[in-house]
């Protein structure tokens, strides 16, 4: 029996960076805003204080933080005439669960994608000519500026405490930031993170070979700081346990120690935690949603809890997942092109190179998670030729040290044995010795990437789980073939005494290993209905008073992290739908 | 692993066993609660190194430390696996949720899968270790009329390797690959994961690596150790507990 609660003004389904950032701006209101979150609440006081934070195995290989596979996970295959199976260990990719989300245990890398990415098909049909992007690359204009986001992004970033050097500040280049980013309204807030000595080397050689190295920008507080909300930051401590870790020092920029505690005091704000929403209910038209059904997961009863207006900010494949679930907008096909919903998943890749200097103390343990150097000068650059490599996006470069932790992390030459005397003792020597260089680049959309509901398995509550056809394309193999090239030739003028080459070998998308948790689209941003599940601020063209926020509305993937754009899209959509939306609903133009 | 083990277990297997192995599990839990005792680090230097088994059965404890001290032998740099208790933490897991399938979906229907698609078999960690050795000494017995862990060194080596590869078809025909790569990510975390969890014992994998475990701040550290080997004590979570 479904027992009908009474009907909220706002409800937000997932309670981590999106939902935080819409939970306390628009607890602001005065309205009534309800959060769902499926997972548990979790303080850095408690549960993220030393010394069983500092535990490898729990948090990075028993997954701690992460959703729980065994109650609800995807199906995938390479392509459509495979048959998808189920991921039965979380491997590529490690979405979060609980109040926090995946924001908790992120590395913090923080970039503000540019109109390069908003306006990627009108810039390579205008330079390069309409026959240069492949016909089945479905790339489109989003429909969104960088001057619109700007404010937006200097909001997250003032929010989430990002350390870096800005490039160019309202037009004025500077020195030692990325020359190739937009203007940006002012500095980042804080300055960035030391130098280790595996960024401040791959810093060197980049510069010497004509690059423009930078400090990754990254939400890692490079000193202690009180943001515009008055939340409190200590400083990065670079205990070398970032990623996939709460972080005890308040040094990571977390919506639970930021927009959560906020929203939270607010009398007007409810959040209900192991609330595990199963679906978003429609009116009889259609064109409006009534609320959610959801089941409190510690009594296993079912409620249906109606609202004004339904933010989904859950994961981008949950939210997906819901839309195809709830049958909102219509599944897209690949065959005939037709329909929205699931269209245009993307990823990222990247090809790495190893380096071993005998002699060096690279102390891989003392890092943070934005303790990188990296250039963009095959990426933003857009004076960068893709006519020759042939390739739509590019890549940034990168070397540093982040959560090297033993368990995972005990780089040696290839042809050492696996185990035995001599694996420990090469094991024992290059753990110090040891760095690499990495590329990250965006996967572009294809036509035959996408998701849809399977057919077969189901998740605990009985429902089908959301199917994954992805494999990398073409023109990844293209950036990767051009980013190995890059790498090598970085690895030559480095000279170390052993290295292992990259490749930029064919290869398939597999489940294992980790590989990013950067999966965006299925519901993405347009200019119409035609062309797009929702408009550029968020909100579903099929029912008004329902927004899809976060990388589910990417239309691509860019060589940059995305939680920059997500966080500044959520300020965003706060603002319009407070400014707009509210003193009069319906679908913003 | 001592001669004294493999006679225990020698006793225990020929005699009537109920009392006698209840006894030596009883026994068991007290060394390990002496282990876990907080900053006390002589009880780990000191402590019985077999402590006794929560999941493996006499068979399974032959194999696995069989298996953890070939791949792990004592050396200047560390000592043997079962010195490092990385057999009794791969016990511990499979006794854990994790070896009973926590955050694995085990639901079928079930199928082979291509090679990219991961894991697919319908076994928790801890039953593919009761398939996957019982499976391997089988193959030795077969191969070389002994079980795994009465085999010389380098017959040992041959099977690991054989196992490593994939090339070892299973009476079962439990992939041969799959048992390898769990069983050989459990040795290197029982090697390198926080010593609570029973193996690295003393601290001595991280000893090997240099590696300072678990420390508070690092934010000096930067600077002054920027290319200079890194000097201080390495702490465990019981050591700060």
């Amino acid at each position: 029996m479904v027992t009908k609660l009474k009907e909220v003004d706002i409800l937000i389904v997932g309670l981590g960076w999106t939902g935080g950032i819409l939970a306390k701006e628009l607890g602001e209101t005065g309205l009534k805003v309800l959060a769902l979150e499926r997972g548990d609440l979790r303080t850095t006081a408690s549960d993220f204080s030393l010394p069983n934070i500092r535990d490898e195995l729990r948090y990075v290989h028993r997954q701690e933080m992460m959703q729980d596979a065994a109650k609800d996970t995807i199906t995938a295959r390479n392509t459509q005439s495979q048959e998808a199976l189920p991921i039965r260990r979380l491997g590529s990719f490690l979405p979060g669960e609980g109040v926090g989300g995946s924001g908790m245990h992120w590395s913090g890398g923080t970039w503000r994608w540019t109109d390069m990415d908003f306006k990627i098909r009108s810039n390579y049909e205008d330079r390069y000519g309409k026959n240069f992007i492949p016909a089945d690359m479905t790339i489109q204009d989003w429909g969104i500026t960088y001057a619109e986001l700007e404010p937006y992004y200097d909001k997250f970033e003032r929010v989430a405490a990002v350390s870096g050097k800005a490039g160019n500040i309202q037009g004025k280049k500077q020195a030692g930031g990325n020359p190739f980013e937009a203007p940006r309204s002012a500095e980042y807030p804080l300055p960035p993170l030391k130098n280790i000595l595996s960024s401040k080397m791959f810093g060197e050689a980049s510069q010497k070979m004509g690059y423009n190295p930078f400090p990754r920008p990254s939400a890692n507080a490079s000193q202690a700081y009180t943001n515009p909300d008055g939340s409190k930051f200590g400083a990065c401590q670079y205990c070398g346990y970032c990623q996939r870790f709460g972080c005890e020092a308040n040094a990571k920029g977390s919506p639970h120690m930021t927009v959560i505690p906020i929203a939270m005091k607010k009398p007007n704000f409810e959040l209900r935690t192991h609330a595990w929403v199963t679906k978003i209910l429609k009116d009889s038209s259609g064109k409006k949603v009534t609320g959610v059904l959801y089941t409190n997961l510690t009594t296993g009863e079912e409620f249906e809890q109606p609202a004004a207006l339904v933010l989904m900010c859950a994961y981008a494949f949950n939210n997906v997942h819901l839309m195809l679930l709830s049958g909102i907008g219509e599944p897209y096909d690949p065959i005939s092109g037709k329909g929205i919903i699931g269209k245009n998943y993307a990823y990222d890749t990247g090809v790495g190179g190893n380096l071993f200097f005998e002699g060096k103390n690279f102390n891989p343990f003392i890092s943070a998670g934005g303790t990188n150097t990296v250039f963009d000068d095959f990426h933003g650059n857009w004076e960068f030729d893709r006519s020759k490599p042939n390739f739509v996006g590019g890549y940034i470069v990168s070397a540093g040290h982040n959560t090297a932790l033993p368990i995972g992390y005990r780089p040696v030459p290839s042809g050492t044995p696996s185990w035995g005397k001599e694996w420990k003792a090469a094991t024992a020597k290059y753990y110090q010795q040891a760095m690499s260089i990495t590329t990250r680049s965006g996967v572009l959309p294809n036509r035959y990437n996408f998701l849809d509901l399977d057919t077969t398995y189901k998740n605990g509550f009985g429902q089908p789980l959301m199917r994954l056809t992805f494999d990398f394309k073409d023109n990844e193999h293209k950036m990767g073939q051009h980013g190995a090239d890059i790498i090598n030739q970085m690895i030559a003028a480095m000279n170390p005494q052993k290295s292992s080459k990259a490749s930029g070998a064919k290869r398939n998308w597999a489940f294992t290993p980790y590989q990013s948790t950067h999966n965006t689209g299925g519901t993405i941003m347009g200019t119409s209905p035609a062309n797009s599940a929702v408009n550029k601020y968020q909100q579903s063209w099929d029912c008004s008073n329902l927004f899809l926020i976060g990388a589910n509305v990417f239309v691509h993937n860019s060589a940059y992290q995305p939680t920059g754009l997500v966080g500044a899209m959520a300020y965003w959509t706060a603002d319009v739908i407070k400014n707009k939306y509210l003193k009069n609903p319906g679908i913003m133009s | 692993m001592s001669q004294n083990t493999q006679n225990r277990r020698n006793f225990l297997k020929s005699a009537a066993i109920g009392s006698a192995a209840m006894s030596a599990g009883v026994a068991g839990v007290t060394d390990v609660a002496q282990a876990q005792t907080p900053k006390n680090t002589s009880a780990a230097a000191t402590m019985n190194p077999n402590p006794g088994y929560l999941f493996f059965n006499l068979d399974e404890q032959s194999f696995i430390e069989a298996v953890v001290d070939h791949m792990i032998p004592a050396d200047d740099l560390s000592p043997s696996g079962t010195q490092l208790g990385v057999n009794i933490y791969i016990d511990r897991s499979l006794a854990s949720g994790w070896g009973k399938g926590e955050r694995l979906y085990l639901k079928g229907p079930w199928k082979k899968g291509l090679s990219y698609q991961g894991y697919q078999l319908p076994l928790t960690p801890a039953e593919l270790y009761r398939v996957g050795i019982s499976n391997s000494n089988m193959h030795c017995q077969k191969t070389y009329a002994k079980p795994f862990d009465k085999l010389p060194e380098n017959s040992k080596q041959e099977f690991l390797i054989a196992l490593q590869g994939g090339k070892i078809t299973f009476p079962s025909d439990l992939p041969s690959r799959t048992f390898f790569a769990m069983l050989y990510q459990n040795v290197m975390e029982g090697m390198f994961a926080d010593p609570i969890y029973g193996g690295n014992r003393n601290k001595a994998g991280w000893k090997l690596l240099g590696f300072p475990g678990v420390i508070a701040v690092h934010a000096q550290n930067v600077e002054k150790f920027l290319d200079k080997k890194y000097t201080s004590p390495v702490s465990s979570i019981s050591d700060m507990s």
